[in-house]
């Protein structure tokens, strides 16, 4: 689960990180209200779950509280990567004098978390670890003791000579430690992390994940998840109300399979034969006819699907309940689609069955069903 | 021969009593597996299906002599089991359970790794060595025993071409399968099993199938430049994955630039390795690279 930067700087604020002074805005007039308060030059943030929002103008500078409402108002509504700016995150605009990079993420390799510290901030880190990898320390933290002084020492050391900052960098490592500790972070990361004119160093941009497993640890971010699907499609949502896994693409033929790694074969076999992909819609595994008809009742409404390929290998998963499924989506929906079938595994001869008896075509291999999705796509249906 | 686990293995089944546990004991029974005792806090003194249920591993396997474990345990509570059958020796531990926390899998991955203890999964359907034993959660019918080594981060897709390769061609049975797990943090990745495969005369080839996130796929690559291994056939699912979309599987993410499908592919096949485009595709290879 992502944070918002606002959200995510408040946590910072509990645990002692220092973050610019500021407040969250959801119109023009709080915005101009914040300005005042701060009385000086401000920086309004769009708060989207997405990366890139200054590249997109999702962050502009105001120098007076009355141009804070205008520049508000061009950043307030507008679309950034297909989601709506809702709310801005007015701050005091930093003096910055140096910008670092500092963030502890899972590495998955190395089967551990690693701290990772840049003497450059504000910064494409992927790209800076190619071209300047001296400009880079990693210290990978031991799984049991979690991060141990000297390691934050070494950390505090690479990124500034003063032992005045060092002092404050080492208690900022320590502190966004015990926040990753706390929430379960996948992710925590500032970016830039500043020294401002003044001699402070302040987190400028804060950004954290939160390990979706981990939620049932964190009672109170629950209601927080629940948030998070206003930033999902329609269809996205109606998915996540049945618990199915999906992931809207923009092709045009639609997607139902059982299992993750069956659903992405699914969707690149499509692919490979010509057509695009609408959707990943992996139903998980021992799905009843009722979560059948609901998956295709989900792909058949949505209008950007053309028609719909359902490929089951059934273990658990039954034949006879995918194929009930399937008919009466069919029954109750009024668009008609071309739907291709592919059933094989635990009562397939059953499930073969009703769809034969309801003159649904099915298929015994994947890649014959693929081709003919594809086929009655490109044919015009 | 098999890996890991063969029909004279004693397993023992943390989480017996719950509904997945009876269910797949049930049928790992019928596989001929060597179940010989379960654990579930509470239960002990119980029996289910002629099997002895006690409350702790340790007993368990006093009574039992267990060397091999798989939990069918509630995410929250797979840590505190892990541990339980490390300290009990119990090698390999495979854990089926999906969804435990990140922060969890690493402590105890970590621990076992350290004690030199094989850790399959967390969130993947187990082993089975076809006709001998299965210590997992796959349909059996699509597996029988014969020269391939198979290694999945997947599931159903695993199951998939198994059945192809079992369909296909009788000289393309399994000797050994292992779901090494769909979590961002595993036990056991692609190396380690190839190395097991590798010590194994009766496997022939070994299928990969990779999917997108990480770079475990990269790194088996990078191991193969520098080692000698048995032919090796891959499939990679997730070539049209947007991303930053987690596609089903907690690991299952192209994130930060990392685990795209296409530089998994690129990446195996300049070290030699093949890449089917579709999963039929890994049968007509391997009857080639076996030379049948």
């Amino acid at each position: 689960m992502k944070l918002h930067e606002y959200e995510t700087k408040k946590i910072f604020a509990e645990y002692g990180v220092p973050i610019p002074k500021g407040e969250i805005a959801s119109n023009s007039d709080e915005v101009k209200a914040i300005a005042d308060r701060l009385n000086r030059p401000v920086v309004i943030k769009s708060q989207v779950l997405v990366s890139g929002r200054g590249k997109a103008g999702g962050i502009k500078i105001a120098e007076k509280s009355e141009d804070a409402k205008t520049v508000s108002q061009s950043i307030l509504g507008m679309n950034i990567k297909g989601l709506t700016v809702e709310k801005v995150l007015v701050e005091e605009r930093l003096n910055i004098s140096k910008e670092f990079y500092l963030s502890i993420i899972v590495d998955r390799s190395a089967r551990s978390y690693v701290t990772i510290a840049s003497k450059e901030g504000g910064v494409d880190i992927e790209q800076l670890a190619l071209e300047k990898p001296d400009q880079i320390l990693k210290v990978y933290i031991q799984p049991y003791f979690g991060i141990r002084t000297f390691e934050v020492r070494k950390l505090a050391q690479f990124l500034t000579s003063s032992k005045e900052l060092q002092k404050e960098i080492i208690s900022i490592i320590n502190k966004l430690f015990e926040v990753v500790t706390a929430y379960d972070c996948e992710l925590i990361e500032s970016n830039p992390l500043v020294l401002t004119e003044e001699g402070k160093i302040i987190a400028a941009d804060a950004r954290m994940i939160i390990d979706d497993n981990s939620l049932f640890r964190h009672p109170h971010l629950q209601e927080k998840a629940k948030e998070e699907l206003r930033d999902l499609t329609e269809f996205e949502l109606r998915a996540k109300e049945f618990g199915f896994s999906y992931v809207d693409l923009d092709g045009n033929i639609g997607i139902i399979a059982n299992g993750a790694g069956l659903t992405m074969a699914s969707m690149d076999i499509i692919d490979f034969y010509g057509g695009k992909p609408a959707n990943f819609l992996d139903i998980g595994g021992g799905a009843q006819a009722e979560r059948m008809l609901e998956a295709t009742k989900l792909l058949l409404e949505n209008p950007t699907v053309k028609g719909i390929l359902v490929n089951i290998l059934g273990g658990i998963t039954r034949g006879d309940e995918v194929a009930q499924g399937i008919v009466n989506a069919l029954k109750v929906t009024a668009v008609k689609k071309p739907i291709v079938i592919r059933l094989v595994g635990t009562r397939e001869k059953e499930g073969q069955k009703i769809l034969a008896e309801a003159g649904i075509e099915y298929l015994k291999s994947m890649e014959t069903a693929a081709k003919r999705i594809v086929e009655l796509i490109s044919s015009g249906g | 021969m098999t890996i890991l686990v063969d029909k004279n293995t004693k397993i023992l089944v943390q989480g017996i009593t719950g509904r997945e546990g009876q269910f797949h004991t049930k049928v790992m029974l019928d596989y001929g597996t060597q179940i010989v005792a379960g654990v579930t806090p509470g239960k002990g003194g119980q029996e289910l299906n002629g099997i002895p249920v006690y409350d702790f591993v340790s007993e368990a396997v006093e009574e039992t002599q267990a060397t091999a474990s798989i939990l069918f345990i509630p995410a929250r509570f797979v840590a505190d089991a892990v541990y339980e059958a490390i300290e009990s020796n119990l090698n390999p531990i495979v854990v089926i359970t999906e969804g435990i926390p990140i922060r969890d899998s690493i402590v105890f991955v970590n621990y076992a790794r350290d004690k030199n203890i094989v850790i399959i999964g967390p969130n993947c359907p187990g082993i089975i060595s076809p006709e001998e034993c299965k210590v997992g959660v796959m349909p059996s019918h699509v597996f029988r025993k014969g020269p391939v080594g198979i290694i999945a981060r997947s599931g159903t897709l695993f199951y998939e071409i198994a059945a192809t390769l079992t369909a296909a061609d009788s000289r393309l049975g399994q000797s050994t399968c292992v779901g090494i797990g769909g979590d961002p943090i595993i036990g056991s990745d692609f190396i380690e099993i190839v190395q097991r495969f590798q010590a194994d005369p009766e496997t022939k080839a070994v299928v990969i199938i990779g999917e997108i996130g990480g770079d475990a796929e990269e790194r088996l690559a990078d191991y193969i430049q520098d080692h000698k291994v048995k032919p090796i056939v891959a499939f990679i699912a997730g070539k049209t994955a947007p991303s930053d979309k987690r596609m089903g599987h907690a690991g299952a993410i192209i994130s930060m630039g990392v685990g795209s499908a296409e530089g998994k592919i690129n990446r195996l096949k300049e070290v030699g390795i093949q890449v089917a485009d579709v999963p039929s595709d890994v049968a007509k290879i391997l009857v080639d690279v076996l030379n049948i």
